[in-house]
């Protein structure tokens, strides 16, 4: 349904735009109807740039990302207000999602005014009630209320619902748990497994692997704007095969094992490479060779619906 | 014993009336001990760290005591407690990365930071230069502005710098919460390594992340709605938690292993109550899955094992 081909997003850096930052690097990806695909990386992994490149607020140097056959950066006018009710984002902080002096039920309006006109007021409040009652909240409850008078999940839940208001097809999560407390969490993270049981596809950014083991049958490990490692989640999570990878998993806090072995690695990270395996500079394997460091390895099928962009491990 | 706190109770003023944000703490801490403290947000967790470093308006002492390595810290007297802080009792503050000043190099600003605290930065030099040493950064650090570091570098320069005095108690205030998962876990050691290493005695952990704790806490306490709700030994919280709060929170967190379709983790249900007019009694009760009618009493935080403080009449009962 979604499909990344080839994607790059290049930044002019320095103080004369001299310096070429690669925040997005030759990225292919898809998500399928109903499929909930996580898309994990650290800060500066550019995780957070592909989520805003599908919704078209950032544009792309390179490649190209098609929606159902249709090129998303060639979209104008019509056409583009026809794709965002297909196609809609929730991100992180949900409290700046919000103006503070109006009520928060206000971003319902707009999308009314935008999206549904000539609706009569009884179609709208059963619209509204219905999407509501999907992200489990009870209307008399939360309408009618500034921003500070709801929790934390409550207003993420109301962004959900907001964009359930259109019929979506597609939702960009982009870190949406990251700022809830524990208790809330679940409730989110269930509510969008059963967005994804009635056919809504996500892209689940997160930095945080339990969360994407969660709720995802396939999972991008991304690092410095390359997929590094992709696949179906139980086999990177069972089995990790690139470095990085394995770097990530010994180092995320468990509850069921403690830390242990290999010190954490706490170097600098490099300037970009402009060709060579972009983990090269932390790669901890001794047997790295000059293929590592000149030519960028290629994601390979290391067993089946497993793909791994390493030359010590498959890539040939 | 490090540090005694009994009875600690702090308000915040508000036009409309004291926000009951920290009740009847009571709790001690052994030498040596890392102690994590985890709850919602709002429950107090930062309220008690600043109560014992920095208390200052809005906030208000109410009553109680807190005990440093026998002394009585004056901590309702603003400066009264200069003579304790950054040398018996610092902190490294939540969003420590923005805590230096960028427009002095670092080197500099560290300086400044010592005289105005009348130690002689020369004499220090040579230790705060092997202090970078331990928290592996470059001494070059001291020739840059703080723009230049990233996150983990500069959470690690501040940590170095809150420590310089080697203060009995350090308060890390949610200090690995913005870095990414393989500087998180290296910060975290670290912090167990001024322990170890004998920088600091003791140092209080302020996350809401669990799982942070199990790494490196040897204790947890556990708060919520601005009263401790339990604490105990890590293993026994974390794999025996005796009050409802904690059983739910832990059950909530989702764990790598566990996936949707074959085990679905629940929440808890409802939100933390208003501390500006919080109920009497036990605050989880309205939350909570097994409360009774002795729950309108506010519930003693009680030994119930050794080391395992619980405030729950359910568990009080069930222990007599």
């Amino acid at each position: 349904m979604l499909k990344f081909d080839h994607v790059s997003k290049t930044y002019r850096v320095g103080t004369f735009g001299g310096k070429l930052l690669h925040a997005v690097n030759d990225v292919c990806l898809e998500v399928n109807d109903g499929e909930v695909v996580s898309l994990i990386g650290e800060s500066g992994s550019g995780k957070s740039t592909i989520g805003k490149m599908i919704l078209r607020l950032i544009s792309i140097t390179a490649g190209s990302i098609t929606f159902n056959e249709r090129d998303v950066s060639t979209l104008k006018g019509r056409d583009l207000k026809e794709y965002y009710r297909e196609v809609q984002g929730v991100f992180q902080d949900p409290f700046s999602s919000y103006n503070p002096i109006s009520k928060a039920d206000r971003v319902f309006n707009i999308i009314r005014s935008n999206f549904y006109p000539g609706m009569d007021d009884r179609d709208w409040n059963e619209r509204l009630h219905r999407s509501l009652e999907a992200v489990g909240m009870n209307p008399r409850h939360v309408m009618d209320k500034y921003p500070h008078q709801l929790s934390g999940g409550q207003l993420q839940r109301f962004l959900i619902a907001r964009a359930l208001l259109l019929d979506i097809q597609f939702l960009v999560a982009d870190e949406i748990i990251s700022m809830l407390d524990a208790s809330t969490r679940i409730d989110v993270l269930n509510l969008l497994a059963d967005l994804k049981e009635r056919g809504l596809a996500i892209l689940f950014i997160t930095h945080d692997l339990s969360l994407g083991y969660y709720i995802s049958e396939n999972a991008a490990i991304l690092y410095r704007g390359c997929i590094v490692e992709m696949g179906q989640t139980e086999k990177i999570y069972d089995n990790p095969i690139h470095p990085y990878t394995r770097m990530l998993m010994e180092a995320v806090p468990r509850l069921d094992r403690k830390w242990e072995g290999a010190k954490a690695d706490l170097k600098a990270k490099q300037p970009n490479l402009s060709a060579g395996c972009v983990y090269y500079e932390r790669c901890p394997m001794v047997d790295k060779t000059d293929d590592c460091r000149m030519m960028r390895p290629v994601l390979h099928e290391a067993e089946k619906e497993h793909f791994v962009a390493c030359w010590r491990n498959g890539s040939s | 014993m490090s540090l005694r706190v009994e009875d600690l109770t702090v308000y915040y003023q508000t036009l409309r009336g004291d926000v009951r944000a920290l009740e009847n703490a009571t709790f001690s801490l052994a030498d040596g001990e890392i102690m994590g403290m985890a709850g919602e947000s709002g429950c107090g967790k930062t309220t008690l760290s600043n109560s014992l470093i920095l208390l200052t308006p809005p906030m208000r002492y109410i009553k109680g005591r807190v005990v440093l390595d026998g002394q009585e810290l004056p901590v309702s007297d603003i400066d009264g407690m200069n003579r304790y802080r950054f040398k018996e009792i610092s902190v490294v503050p939540q969003y420590a990365m923005n805590a230096m000043n960028p427009t002095r190099k670092i080197g500099k600003m560290a300086e400044e930071l010592l005289r105005s605290r009348g130690i002689d930065a020369h004499r220090v030099l040579p230790e705060l230069k092997r202090r970078l040493d331990l928290v592996e950064l470059d001494q070059d650090v001291l020739k840059m502005y703080p723009i230049e570091l990233s996150g983990g570098m500069k959470q690690r320069m501040v940590m170095v710098l809150s420590t310089l005095m080697n203060p009995s108690l350090l308060l890390a205030d949610e200090i690995t919460s913005a870095l990414d998962v393989s500087t998180q876990k290296a910060v975290a050691e670290m912090l167990v390594g001024f322990r170890d290493h004998k920088i600091v005695k003791s140092i209080i952990v302020i996350t809401h992340d669990i799982s942070i704790l199990y790494q490196i806490a040897d204790s947890i306490l556990i708060m919520y709605a601005g009263q401790l709700a339990e604490k105990g030994p890590t293993e026994t919280v974390i794999h025996s938690p005796r009050h409802p709060y904690t059983k739910l929170l832990i059950t909530s967190l989702p764990k790598v292993g566990a996936k949707h379709d074959v085990t679905q983790l629940e929440g808890i249900p409802g939100k933390p109550p208003l501390l500006l007019d919080p109920p009497e009694g036990c605050r989880f009760r309205e939350r909570c899955p097994v409360a009774f009618e002795k729950c309108v009493e506010v519930p003693p935080f009680l030994e119930l094992d050794p080391d395992h403080f619980v405030a729950c009449w359910k568990e009080i009962e069930s222990n007599a």
